[in-house]
């Protein structure tokens, strides 16, 4: 048993660590776009974009079997025309654990953008930059650490994921069964012993996350001050 | 903040009012059940005026596992021996009030509209990709096709393929998204989803699949629960039974 729960884990810190790297690429992207363009129904969008944070996740895991279910609109057609199936893999997971998480990395994303004074970036610009390089030389720097906050806070979330993902991905042991799942399973079957193991698991993975975060946003604010 | 008292003082009177309510009886049931108990609760509760029913499905090592913790439950009716007997061995169950109410069987379901499965050789097809079954450790209807696979020596191929279920009728709402190739459920349950899976092929199982009922020890219920219990015995009780296709005992 003490493998398997290894193997959860393993499978857990896979599937959070893919989510946390798409919501970043796809959370800083909105956030920009949100913080910094206005165009009509912006305030709709973000509200859309924050709903996942505010549905049970059941509903999520519901709307997200409609969707890519093998029997869904999207579903279907990536079935038939790549013979893809999402429903039991653990990339069905990743998307499960990638939506609920989304929103925790678009509101820091969008509040540390408008955090930045466009003050600089027109500088930058008058110096001559280019949209990416003020991008990615001015505004980014400047709003990291308000988007690591809500990076962080996403992989935790997606770690702990287990409605949408139960109802998406299945518990298939070393496949998609991560450890939240895991821990719910053995409850349900009165392993108790496993349970156990899995729980004191969870527990030490969850803490070394806070610690390292913690670490990883002091070492961050010690260089900005240096 | 005026109305904070009123509100409080509603729900305390609410809360009163359901405890001097008459007996309120709670049953834990295996998930296969589902439909036929809820159909057996009004005959029930038109006979024992007074006396409301109130179901707690799941797979029957769910149900013991709660109650083992202390669960309110006043009557467990399970989908298989050996986890009343489990229930039995921790001294939960008052043991004279013990009896098997119905039989059930094993089936192979497939999707409506998918190519059907002859025998149950026909899993080792590489066009069945998924297999939904019950947790063998924790559904009895897992351990079932468990034990049935592992007589016709299929296990080991179906294992490489299977998604568990927490329950049985997870199994069934899987095959019923056409998610998995084929699935296993009692014949009982296909009547759910009738319009979306179909029976392949019934599996004979070692053991006979009965479900035995008993009274939960130190329920402050205990009468009721008995009376609950002839009640499903009673031919007027099995007779809903047969409607959802289980078989006398």
């Amino acid at each position: 048993m003490d493998s398997s729960a290894w193997i959860a884990l393993a499978l857990s810190l896979k599937v959070a660590g893919c989510a946390t790297a798409l919501n970043l690429v796809l959370g800083v992207g909105t956030g920009w776009l949100l913080a910094r363009k206005r165009f009509p129904g912006r305030e709709l969008l973000d509200a859309a974009l924050t709903l996942p944070m505010v549905l049970p996740p059941t509903v999520l895991g519901y709307y997200l079997l409609v969707v890519i279910g093998k029997r869904g609109w999207l579903g279907a057609w990536l079935y038939e025309t790549f013979g893809m199936q999402l429903i039991f893999t653990w990339q069905g997971a990743v998307i499960a654990a990638t939506l609920v998480a989304f929103p925790l990395v678009l509101k820091a994303a969008r509040a540390a953008f408008e955090g930045v004074d466009p003050q600089l970036e027109r500088a930058a610009r008058v110096l001559g930059l280019g949209e990416w390089a003020v991008f990615l030389r001015v505004t980014l720097p400047m709003a990291w650490n308000g988007i690591l906050a809500g990076v962080l806070l996403a992989f935790a979330r997606a770690l702990g994921e287990f409605g949408a993902t139960l109802m998406v991905a299945g518990s298939i042991p070393g496949k998609t069964q991560t450890l939240s799942i895991a821990v719910y399973e053995a409850v349900q079957a009165g392993q108790d012993s496993t349970a156990n193991t899995l729980v004191l698991i969870t527990s030490i993975t969850c803490i070394a996350v806070l610690l390292s975060s913690g670490r990883l946003s002091q070492a961050r604010s010690a260089k900005v001050m240096r | 903040m005026k109305k904070f008292p009123s509100i409080l003082l509603t729900l305390v009177l609410t809360t009163a009012g359901v405890a001097a309510q008459a007996a309120e009886l709670t049953v834990s049931a295996a998930a296969s059940l589902t439909n036929a108990f809820k159909a057996l609760a009004p005959g029930f509760e038109a006979r024992n005026p007074g006396t409301t029913l109130l179901f707690n499905f799941g797979s029957s090592d769910t149900l013991l596992a709660q109650i083992s913790k202390g669960a309110p439950a006043d009557l467990f009716a399970s989908a298989d021996q050996e986890t009343m007997d489990k229930a039995q061995a921790q001294h939960l169950l008052v043991a004279s009030s013990r009896h098997n109410f119905a039989n059930n069987a094993l089936v192979l379901i497939v999707p409506i509209d998918s190519a059907p499965l002859a025998a149950l050789a026909d899993l080792r097809k590489p066009e069945v990709r998924r297999i939904a079954l019950g947790k063998p450790e924790g559904v009895p209807a897992g351990r079932y096709a468990k034990g049935a696979l592992e007589a016709a020596g299929l296990w080991a191929a179906v294992e490489a393929k299977a998604v568990y279920a927490t329950n049985v009728r997870q199994a069934l709402d899987y095959v019923a998204r056409g998610e998995v190739e084929a699935g296993f459920v009692y014949a009982t349950d296909v009547a759910v989803q009738k319009d979306k899976v179909r029976v392949a092929l019934q599996v004979p199982t070692e053991a006979p699949i009965s479900y035995p009922a008993a009274v939960v020890a130190g329920s402050p219920n205990a009468q009721a629960a008995r009376k609950f219990v002839d009640y499903v015995l009673s031919p007027a009780g099995q007779a809903v039974l047969a409607r959802y296709g289980f078989v006398k005992p």
